[in-house]
Order: C-alpha cells, then sequence, then structure tokens
C-alpha cells in the first residue's frame, strides 16, 4: 500500500479489495451450495448475515448525518469512512432479494393457514402482509439510498471546489434524514426482525438494533483506521486523540446498549404478561441460555470494565482487541435475535451461518475499499479538515 | 487602626492576546513556576498541558462515590426487602435484583453528581469570598477582552523584582502587586 500525503490519495490499494471479492464469491457459491442442501437454515444464516452488515452499513449512514447535523469537526478526518460504508447500503438493497423468496419459510405469518387459525395474526393481518412487507422494505432501501448519493455528493463535490454550499446542504438533508433514519430504522427491525416471532413485540426494539448498529459502525471504523496506519497510511492526519474521541463513543454506546437491553428486558420481566415473556422465555431455553448469559457479560460487562479508563482508548492494541471482540458480540447479539425462531431448544451453529457472513462480507468489504479508495482518504476540501487533525480531546 | 500592613500576596501581569497567554504560561511552567493562574475572558484549548497542570483527581472523587452509592443503594433494598420486612410482590423472589438496577442506577447517578459538584469546589478552593486580583481596575477587562497571569506569593519560584522583570520579558504588561490588607 502507498500513500501520498499531499493529495491523501492511496497511489497503491494493496490486495484487499480483490482478496475480499475472492472470498465474498467463495461465500456466496458455498451460500448456494447451502440453499441447495438445507434451504430453511440457508434463509435464516442469511438474515443473521445480512442484518449483521447491513446494520454497519446503517451505521455508517447515521455517522454521517450524526456529524454534519451537529457541525462536529473532530470526525472530518473519518468523515470519508463513514461515507464509504454508507454507500454500501445499494448492495445491501440487492442483496436482500434472495430473503424474498425464502419469507414463507422464515416468517410464520406470511402463510394464510397459519393466519387463519390464529386471532392475533389476524388483527396484525393489515400490518403483517406480504404487499405491504415488500412496498415497505423497498421504500427503506430507497431512503436509505438517496440519503447516502446525496450526502455522498456533496463530500465529492466539496473535494473538487468547496463552497459554503456545500455545508449548507448537508445539514439541509441531515435534519430530515435523521429523523426518516429513526423511523425506517425502527420499522425495519420490526419487519425483518421483530416478526420472526409475530406474537410479540416490544416498542424499544427499533432503538435496541440501532445501539448495536452503531456501536459496531465505530469498532469496523477503528479497525480500519488502525490496519491503514500500520501500513504507513494517515498517520499524521489520524491521532491518538482521534482514537480516544472513537473509544468514548464506543464506550458510551457500550452503555447505551446495555441500557436499551436492559429497558426491553426489565419492563417484560415486571409486567409478567406470557404473550411479551414468551420471547425471552425462548432466550432461557437449553443451550440459548449460555448465549444469553455470553451477551450479558461479552456485550457489556467485559467492554464496559476494559473501556472505563482513559488508557486503554488510546492504546492501540487494546482497541483493536476490543474492536473485534465487540463485532463478534454483534454478531452474537443478531444470532440470538434470529435463530431461536428455528432452533427451539438450544444453538446450532451451521457451517451455513459462515458462508453467507463471509458472502455477504466479502461483497461488502470489497465494495467500501473500491469506494474508500477511488476518493482522497479524508475530505480534502473542507474547511475544517486542518483543525480536525490537531484536534485534543 | 494603624497596625494594618499590606501584604502582598501576588504579581499580575496582562497579555494582548490568547496566543500570547498561551507561551507565556509555557515559559512559566518551564522555567519552574508552579502556583499560577491564567485569566481569559473564555476557554483555550491546551491550556491546562501549557500550564504543566497534571490530570484533575476528581475522576478519583466521583468514582469513590459512584460505588458507594450502588453499593449503598443495592445493599438497602436487599435489606429492607428480604431481612427487615419480606414481602412477596408479584409472585417474584425477595432478591429480585432487576427491581433494584433503576434504584441502584439512579442512586449511583445522584451520589456521583453531588460529588462532582461538591469535589469540584472542593479542588478549586472554592467557595471564597474575595481574591486580590479583583482589587485591580483594569482586571474587570477580563471578562470582555483581557487576558492576565497572576503568580501568588506562596510560589516558591516567587520574588518580587525577579518575577516581575520575568513577565516583563516574556511580554507582560501592566505589572501590578496584588496586595491585601492583613
Amino acid at each position: 500500500m502507498k500513500f501520498d500525503s499531499q493529495t491523501y490519495r492511496l497511489t497503491d490499494k494493496g490486495r484487499f479489495g480483490s482478496i475480499t471479492l475472492i472470498v465474498g464469491i467463495i461465500g456466496l457459491i458455498l451460500s448456494c451450495v447451502g440453499w441447495f442442501t438445507d434451504s430453511q437454515q440457508f434463509y435464516f444464516s442469511y438474515l443473521t448475515a445480512f442484518v449483521f452488515w447491513l446494520t454497519i452499513a446503517l451505521g455508517g449512514l447515521f455517522f454521517v448525518l450524526l456529524h454534519h447535523l451537529v457541525g462536529a469537526k473532530w470526525s472530518i478526518v473519518i468523515r470519508r469512512f463513514g461515507e464509504s460504508i454508507m454507500m454500501v447500503i445499494p448492495l445491501m438493497a440487492i442483496l436482500f432479494i434472495p430473503l424474498l423468496f425464502g419469507l414463507h419459510e422464515l416468517y410464520l405469518w406470511m402463510n394464510s393457514e397459519v393466519v387463519a387459525s390464529d386471532h392475533l395474526l389476524q388483527g396484525k393481518s393489515g400490518y403483517l402482509n406480504l404487499n405491504f412487507f415488500v412496498v415497505r422494505a423497498v421504500l427503506y432501501f430507497v431512503i436509505w439510498t438517496v440519503l447516502a448519493f446525496l450526502l455522498n455528493k456533496y463530500s465529492l463535490q466539496q473535494n473538487q471546489n468547496p463552497s459554503p454550499e456545500q455545508i449548507k446542504k448537508f445539514r439541509i438533508i441531515s435534519a430530515p434524514g435523521m429523523i426518516l433514519f429513526a423511523v425506517t430504522l425502527t420499522f425495519a427491525s420490526f419487519d425483518w426482525l421483530m416478526s420472526l416471532d409475530a406474537h410479540w413485540f416490544s416498542t424499544i426494539f427499533g432503538v435496541y438494533i440501532f445501539s448495536g448498529s452503531f456501536l459496531s459502525l465505530l469498532c469496523v471504523v477503528t479497525l480500519v483506521v488502525i490496519r491503514l496506519q500500520s501500513n504507513g497510511v494517515l498517520k499524521e492526519a489520524i491521532t491518538k486523540e482521534h482514537y480516544h474521541d472513537l473509544g468514548k463513543l464506543m464506550f458510551a454506546f457500550i452503555i447505551f446498549w446495555g441500557y436499551m437491553a436492559f429497558s426491553q428486558y426489565f419492563l417484560i420481566w415486571y409486567g409478567n404478561i406470557p404473550e411479551e415473556t414468551i420471547w425471552f422465555l425462548h432466550r432461557w431455553e437449553g443451550s440459548w441460555k449460555s448465549v444469553s448469559m455470553l451477551i450479558v457479560y461479552g456485550h457489556f460487562v467485559i467492554p464496559f470494565f476494559v473501556l472505563f479508563p482513559q488508557v486503554t482508548k488510546r492504546n492501540k492494541a487494546v482497541m483493536t482487541v476490543m474492536s473485534i471482540w465487540i463485532l463478534v458480540m454483534h454478531w452474537v447479539d443478531i444470532y440470538w435475535l434470529v435463530m431461536p425462531t428455528l432452533h427451539h431448544h438450544g444453538y446450532h451453529l451451521s457451517w451455513i451461518d459462515l458462508a453467507t457472513f463471509i458472502g455477504i462480507g466479502g461483497l461488502f468489504l470489497h465494495l467500501f475499499w473500491r469506494i474508500f479508495t477511488a476518493h482522497p482518504l479524508v475530505p480534502v476540501g473542507d474547511p475544517n479538515l486542518e483543525q480536525s487533525i490537531k484536534i485534543v480531546s | 487602626m494603624n497596625n494594618n500592613s499590606i501584604k502582598t500576596v501576588g504579581i499580575m501581569a496582562q497579555f494582548s492576546n490568547p496566543g500570547e497567554l498561551m507561551k507565556a504560561a509555557e515559559k512559566l511552567r518551564d522555567s519552574g513556576y508552579s502556583k499560577f493562574d491564567c485569566h481569559s475572558p473564555f476557554p483555550i484549548h491546551g491550556m491546562d498541558k501549557a500550564m504543566g497542570l497534571s490530570s484533575s483527581s476528581l475522576g478519583w472523587v466521583v468514582g469513590l462515590a459512584a460505588i458507594i452509592g450502588t453499593t449503598g443503594a443495592l445493599g438497602l433494598q436487599w435489606w429492607t426487602s428480604t431481612i427487615d420486612y419480606p414481602l412477596v410482590i408479584s409472585g417474584k423472589p425477595l432478591f429480585s435484583f432487576q427491581a433494584y438496577v433503576p434504584i441502584t442506577f439512579a442512586v449511583g447517578v445522584l451520589l456521583s453528581g453531588v460529588a462532582a459538584l461538591i469535589g469540584m469546589l472542593a479542588l478549586n478552593g472554592l467557595p471564597r469570598w474575595n481574591h486580590p486580583v479583583f482589587n485591580s481596575d483594569k482586571f474587570e477587562k477580563v471578562t470582555d477582552d483581557a487576558f492576565f497571569i497572576s503568580i501568588e506569593a506562596e510560589d516558591p519560584k516567587f520574588h518580587t523584582d525577579e518575577t516581575i522583570q520575568f513577565f516583563e520579558s516574556i511580554g507582560g504588561t501592566n505589572c501590578e502587586l496584588l496586595q491585601e490588607n492583613q
């Protein structure tokens, strides 16, 4: 990898792009084999992997929206990371298509005989029906894609000829964009994850997914920055202060995730209504119990104490380990949301889980890398870039 | 009247802009002064480093308060609901930690907040009625567009004439003695 520190461009992009593409294609081919061997397992594994990567892409969109909305300065040097990650959303829209063929296997409420004999599902059929489901999914992806494209377009324009116009546009897009983001993410998580168990409902569910989403985005950005810097890229632009800021946000979102997860659990535990508690009961059955405990400790307690002191947030080795750890935990979290619907009595890892994960992930990272390296790695036209580089947290 | 002696408690000098103030603070730090303070109408990033201040110990105060608050609140709830006055509520176990979490959390936050306020005041030497810098007429502009550094006489390196000379050598103007009636 070669880096030109004058133009902030990579002159030699290294092999990351081709490696991820090959891994991605192999993963998708294996996933196809998986579909032929066990289509139901395939759809559930695919949904897990899809949601895992989608939440990271949406985290990128949120990062950019928030950045413009509050006029953040520290994050200007890492803004292109967020922008490149959110530009993967159109790919996720294409990768959503295979799920449409498995709706009957994934969602019980898609089957008319089941609905006919189920009073609760009949009551919900105004919202939970095939046509509306597809219309909503299209709407989500259109909104996310349009937001991402516009924000990215003006960002590239700013590189060419910076003017206050772009900053104005960033803000005009971001304010309603943030509201749209909140609504679409909430309903998307209701549609794709919560309706797996269509009797169950939790209004906090969308915020729960969002907290994990932004958290995992921070981990991905941290890992990419560390990897780039170990190859001598952006060594002067991104300093310990930026790691510290990333670490602080990560710590904050660990707590935020814990707060949401506990709030969801707490109210259901307190109310003790069977149709609500059943969801947790499923996740307390057999070996799911250990997965639940793993999430409590692995997704909250351990990262909380590790990221608590200042020194760990400024230490690259600790941040690397923590980022990978939290990403693994985020996957476990999504797995724990999806899989109990298929495997009732305990978790059952399948090779298709891995195949779909690396299949979608390979393409995701490949596209991210292509978009990211096609332009200067930092927004060179931003009037506050200098200030962002010199920031002291 | 008469036994009133006037005591010099410090020296203050004015600087023209935040950059000068920062440079002067660095020079004071480097020449070994420790008991001095910078006055500016607005916060200046990096000033604590320029002044050679170590990071505040307030975090430890707050951390201790948080531990006392959470353990205290959890302990109180445990003791009242399992030992002192056991009551079965909606068929749940006597020690239902889930129900105690919000109160534990809230008391922890409350105590931390109070400790942060009181600790901050104590570490800043507040409250106090007055400081001789307020006797200076020029100092009134510190909330508008003037920048000052004051050195306390308690500083081991403090010496009236030398300190004034030093101030002048690093660009300070309007050097003033800060005095107090004894």
